[in-house]
């Protein structure tokens, strides 16, 4: 480690003061970060939480010196170490970040260069500024790979970016952070586009190595449980002012705002499950491949029915999307049948006819790009109508209130376009959308994953509300267990292509489990701070 | 077997079959020319018997397939056949073989288009990159401007300007590029010097500004943005981790200003009177000789061919996802 003089422990490392942020959007400048202040001590860690649009993003920026282009520190003091980020010149700061404030971001796969080999981005700063030479760097990182416990960790930097797993890229970018063994590390988000069974392994690497090594971070999140077991001490936004900063335990037992509170919305709803004998949906021994290439479903059967929520379960490449376009036909299976009120459907899109089209509707996880940004809402709603029911003139305007109300949406609605709605709203336009056709089943793609805590909350009870009124079934697709336990009847846990288990979610989310969904339960971060400890602990002992 | 190889085999294959295509097109358009060679060597009075033997002499009473597949095993064993011009109408005969009118214009051809491309390309590339690394400035728009007025003005416009101040005000260089096979290297460069100079001012704003783009592309992407929190230069960021990912756009232009060098200078060889192969295509045609036409766009269509091969082969090898599959 570096014995540097200035570094006594427990010296104040950074300190922001009153940090205002501009950024320029629709013609105008906006105040996006408001009076916030930061102290970070050396070797602490720093939990910062928030929605989309809290600001959180643009202080870790700036806790480094940076704004995005756009944005302007309008006012504010930035001290790292009793330097002055403010008025060092452009080379000082080059020297500073990258050697000694790094940064950890949240997409790896798109974070990395494509063009070389993970071990040359890993020691780049640290060669490039002169702090090791480029073989004792090499020796550094191999160690760094090891104790982020990487597989293969002599052969893997030696891979290119695209030739890596998600969760693996994760854990190499944090050892980039590390390699010139920096004072402050700043991770944005770095778990939010892993999956839970992964997001363990990589938080579990992160904590240990930020424990070794002394160093302190700034974690950035919107997901409480995450920083719980990441930060000493919390600090939540909101549109850019701070809420509420505690010590962590505190925080999670005695949160005082409302707000706070609020952002475990979705855990808090719990819907007492239904059972039902009438079977709406049944697919049965289903094989299905993309281009002849290896099979992504294996023997899948699911049954959906009438009237409740069955949700699949399973992480990214588990095959929960590829059922979906199995049953909306979009993909031929290689075996197996799609029953649907008990009769057959024909197994590929072209074969059916718009009745049987009309009754499976579909909702997907980006309401942005499941829209036309160039139509109006009464287009988006007005087609399915004009479409599936021949509605036209009066008779579909009328039709078009009625949905906009159902979806709990007013008539200035009518005339918007995508790009004036919220990311609630769209999802909400969506499911009007899909309930325009009158359909019995609609499969919901990760409707919620895209949004945040408190909108996500309004939409699931949107359509619990829209079950309980139509009767409508819903196959629901998710990796979320709070998810599940707010909206689920029964459950279907899948992995590598197989169904592992389906029954009913007081079954399915209650021991006994069968190991691997014992895993994928474990896997979800809880609100206690000891949880990953605790888990780490059970694991290992096993 | 490595799958790049594979890959490029698979091109290879096509460009073959490519070539077959325009072969064939080359040819039957070449037969659907108004006017007949035997009318026009014989004049307006030729009997219609004279006319009928000449045109058996040179084979062309033959059906199309026939000639066509005569014409095209010539053409693999490297016989383009015998032009047509030069035959007299009293039996004597100075015709010549194709092949030996096309090669020393081709040479010529090929010289200017080198020398061209080795000032050109790397010209446009280092201004392309500075361009990218200082965008916005004075120095960014300056070259823009430059660039795109020159690209803006036809060739002979530009040749005639270059003549007028390198031939005439200051004789630097001479107007006339009258180039032939045994001149010394310093002698060639000396008087191609403003044809080169004429291409270059045409070509570079073109691979000038898609390097521009190409990388500024680029700079949006995270691992750019990494690049920065990293501390690194812009110097650095710029040829380091922009322009690696840069190359297959980049390369593809290049390829097409190449092939443009090679096919598309006529009107730079009229203006300098540079014995290139453009003028020996146009003179043949003026005379209606097959042969030679057909002859100079199996040529073409082969640089075209094998530029865009050579482009493709490049965008492959800089692109890791392909180069170093899973």
């Amino acid at each position: 480690m570096n014995n540097n003089s200035t570094k006594q422990k427990n010296g104040i490392l950074l300190e922001m003061q009153n940090i205002h942020i501009d950024g320029y959007s629709d013609d105008q400048w906006h105040r996006i970060v408001k009076g916030v202040d930061i102290t970070l001590r050396r070797g602490e860690v720093l939990g910062l939480i928030g929605e989309s649009g809290a600001g959180k993003s643009t202080l870790g920026l700036a806790a480094m010196g940076f704004v995005r282009a756009g944005c302007k520190l309008v006012k504010g003091s930035i001290r790292f170490d009793g330097t002055d980020l403010n008025t060092i010149s452009e080379r000082e700061k080059r020297a500073l970040c990258g050697s000694r404030i790094t940064y950890v971001a949240q997409s790896a796969a798109a974070s990395f260069n494509p063009s070389h080999r993970l071990i040359e981005q890993t020691v780049e700063t640290t060669v490039r500024q002169g702090l090791r030479s480029e073989n004792v760097a090499k020796t550094d990182a191999l160690r760094l790979f090891q104790d982020l416990q990487l597989p293969e960790p002599g052969i893997i930097g030696q891979r290119y970016p695209h030739q890596v797993s998600g969760g693996q890229l994760q854990r190499v970018m944090t050892a980039m952070a590390m390699s010139p063994k920096p004072d402050l590390i700043i991770f944005d988000e770095p778990t939010t586009a892993l999956d839970v069974t992964t997001q363990v392994d990589v938080l579990a690497s992160i904590r240990q190595i930020v424990d070794q090594y002394h160093t302190a971070a700034i974690y950035i999140t919107h997901d409480l449980a995450v920083v719980a077991q990441m930060a000493d001490f919390i600090k939540v936004l909101r549109y850019g002012e701070t809420v509420e900063d505690a010590e962590t335990r505190k925080m999670l037992k005695t949160p005082e705002k409302d707000y706070t509170k609020s952002l475990w919305a979705v855990r808090s709803i719990e819907k007492e499950e239904k059972q039902s004998d009438d079977i709406i949906l049944k697919i049965d021994g289903v094989d299905a491949a993309y281009k002849g290439k290896t099979k992504v479903l294996k023997n899948v059967s699911i049954v959906v029915p009438r009237g409740c929520t069955v949700a699949i379960v399973g992480e990214s490449g588990s095959g929960k999307s590829t059922a979906a376009r199995v049953i909306t036909g979009l993909l031929e299976p290689m075996k197996g049948q799609v029953l649907f009120n008990g009769e057959p459907l024909p197994l590929i899109l072209k074969g059916r006819s718009k009745e049987q089209l009309r009754r499976i509707q579909m909702i997907y996880q980006s309401a942005d790009t499941a829209m036309n940004p160039r139509h109006p809402v009464r287009d988006i709603l007005g087609r399915p109508l004009e479409f599936y029911l021949g509605l036209s003139g009066a008779k579909r305007d009328r039709r078009l209130l009625e949905l906009l109300e159902l979806i709990e949406l007013d008539e200035s609605f009518v005339d918007r376009l995508p790009s004036e709605l919220s990311g609630g709203q769209k999802q909400r336009i969506c499911i009007a959308r899909a309930l325009a056709a009158n359909p019995e089943l609609i499969i919901c793609d990760e409707v919620t994953s895209a949004l945040d805590q408190i909108v996500q909350k309004g939409i699931l009870q949107l359509l619990l509300r829209l079950q309980a009124d139509l009767g409508i079934s819903y196959l629901f697709i998710t990796h979320d267990i709070a998810t599940v336990r707010a909206i689920a009847d029964q459950v279907v846990v899948m992995f590598q292509g197989c169904v592992v288990e389906q029954g009913m979610k007081s079954e399915i989310l209650n021991p006994p489990y069968p190991s691997y969904t014992q895993l994928l339960l474990s896997s979800v971060p809880e609100m206690d701070p000891d949880w990953l400890s605790d888990l780490l602990e059970e694991r290992s002992a096993l | 077997m490595h799958p790049i190889f594979l890959t490029i085999m698979k091109r290879l294959g096509l460009s073959v079959l490519t070539l077959f295509i325009v072969s064939v097109i080359i040819f039957s358009t070449v037969e659907f020319l108004p006017g007949d060679f035997g009318q026009a060597i014989l004049g307006q009075a030729a009997l219609p018997d004279t006319v009928a033997a000449f045109r058996r002499e040179l084979g062309l009473d033959l059906p199309l397939h026939v000639r066509y597949f005569d014409w095209m095993g010539g053409v693999l064993t490297g016989d383009l056949g015998t032009s047509f011009s030069g035959r007299g109408t009293q039996g004597l005969d100075n015709s010549r073989p194709v092949i030996d009118l096309i090669a020393p214009r081709l040479s010529n051809t090929l010289f200017l288009a080198s020398f061209t491309a080795l000032i050109a390309i790397p010209l446009s590339l280092f201004l392309g990159i500075t361009t990218a690394l200082y965008r916005n400035s004075i120095y960014d728009r300056t070259v823009n401007t430059i660039t795109l007025t020159t690209i803006s003005f036809p060739e002979f416009f530009v040749a005639y300007l270059l003549v007028l101040i390198f031939a005439s005000f200051y004789k630097v260089f001479p107007s006339l590029a009258n180039i032939s096979p045994d001149m010394p290297l310093g002698e060639l460069i000396y008087r191609s010097a403003l044809p080169a100079l004429t291409l270059t001012l045409v070509i570079v704003a073109h691979m000038m500004r898609m390097t521009r783009a190409a990388i500024i592309n680029l700079l949006a992407n995270p691992y750019i943005e990494m690049a920065e929190f990293k501390g690194l230069s812009r110097v650095r960021i710029i040829l380091h981790h922009a322009l690696p990912n840069a190359w297959a756009p980049i390369v593809n232009v290049i390829a097409m200003n190449l092939a443009y060098l090679v096919v598309g200078v006529v009107i730079v060889e009229v203006v300098f009177v540079y014995p290139g192969i453009g003028q020996l295509m146009i003179d043949a045609v003026t005379a209606r000789d097959i042969p030679v036409i057909q002859g100079c766009v199996m040529f073409f269509a082969v640089t075209y061919i094998l530029l865009n091969l050579f482009a493709d082969i490049i965008s492959i090898i800089t692109n890791p996802r392909l180069l170093h599959p899973r």
